[in-house]
């Protein structure tokens, strides 16, 4: 059963790349690469995690309570606000792109560009 | 390429990923069996060193400060980005999104929708100040209290008050906040330096007692403009979105 966070990592990023590769629509695209890096979200607390530990916050616990890795915590945190931001500017594109080329589907792209 | 090719092409690709991933997967540490050492030390050590009882955020502004500047600066850019991709759109093809959008019309807000955003705005401020100067103490931080200062933005929007919207978030101020929030992080590593001691680190003072607000020195201030910058970086993407969906709505109606 320890394996099994891990085994979600795999799936939820093989799903989102599989969404990325045969989407037929910029914006679905755009939610697929959000579903890759979610995988990374799931990692990074998964390998910090230990159980019956609380969280790594003092204020009403004595301070040797075993808790959880605050390093990969704060990287996920980081992780999330930047990926929303990306996300916003792959989007910006996408508007860019239809506007241009009067469709959204990355196959019709492909042949515009030639 | 014919799609079923693509396809193809990628499943045996991710065969072999999927291989590879769970087969280094699996020379980790079972999962809730951390090994350490990082957290642990950081987990004994911090709330001494900086007077911060959350450990979250002295790691992420003080310990791995240098990081979360770079991390800021890619908010940012992107933010810039979004604005520079579309205020190049706006105004120039005006009129040919006009016609594009001419079958859509934008609903109105229902009574219902309107009332709970009005009705949630105001405390969504106070969570959102809340969270962005507690960073110290609780879990919360400039991160997250940015993103919900911009939330009472977004529903003043979504109450169908797109013309105060702006008035609310006017561009020129969200882009002052935004550069005051990102230059201030960095201002607050520079004055360690000129006070001779390594960039960024804590020169103020720690306060007495480890979780007060008014502890922690450089924590809680760079959460506060980590939140500034943050809220004002969303704002100013979500201002651009919703002009391009004025441009829709304008033709709509």
């Amino acid at each position: 059963m320890s394996f099994l966070p891990y085994v979600i990592v795999a799936w939820v990023l093989i799903a989102g790349l599989y969404g990325v590769v045969t989407s037929r629509h910029l914006v679905h695209q755009i939610v697929c690469l959000i579903v890759v890096q979610s995988s990374t979200y799931v990692l990074l607390l998964a390998v910090g995690y230990r159980t019956g530990a609380v969280a790594p916050y003092f204020y009403d616990v004595p301070v040797h309570t075993p808790a959880v890795d605050p390093v990969v915590q704060a990287l996920a945190l980081t992780d999330v606000v930047v990926e929303a931001a990306v996300t916003a500017l792959l989007l910006a594109f996408a508007v860019q792109a239809h506007k241009r080329f009067g469709t959204l589907d990355p196959h019709e792209l492909v042949q515009i560009k030639g | 390429m014919t799609e079923r090719w693509r396809r193809g092409v990628f499943l045996a690709g991710a065969a072999g990923l999927a291989a590879l991933l769970l087969w280094g997967l699996a020379g980790l540490p079972g999962f809730g069996r951390y090994p350490g050492p990082y957290g642990d030390i950081i987990n004994r050590i911090a709330v001494a060193q900086t007077n911060a009882t959350g450990v979250v955020s002295a790691v992420n502004f003080s310990y791995r400060g240098f990081d979360t500047v770079g991390e800021e600066f890619i908010l940012f850019a992107a933010a810039a980005g979004v604005a520079t991709v579309l205020r190049h759109l706006r105004g120039k093809d005006r009129i040919s999104t006009r016609r594009a959008a001419l079958d859509r019309v934008a609903p109105p807000a229902s009574d219902a929708l309107r009332m709970a955003a009005l009705a949630f705005t105001g405390p969504v401020i106070v969570l959102g100040w809340f969270l962005a100067t507690h960073a110290q103490t609780s879990p919360s931080g400039g991160f997250q209290g940015g993103v919900l200062l911009t939330t009472a933005f977004v529903l003043v929007y979504l109450a169908g008050q797109v013309l105060l919207f702006r008035r609310v978030s006017p561009e020129d101020l969200t882009d002052i906040a935004e550069a005051v929030g990102a230059g201030g992080f960095a201002a607050v590593g520079v004055t360690a330096l000129a006070l001779g001691l390594p960039y960024l680190s804590n020169y103020l003072p720690l306060g007495s007692t480890p979780g007060a607000v008014s502890s922690s020195g450089t924590i809680a201030l760079i959460s506060l403009l980590v939140g500034i910058e943050v809220g004002a970086a969303f704002l100013l993407i979500i201002g651009e979105l919703v002009d391009q969906a004025l441009l829709v709505r304008e033709g709509g109606t």
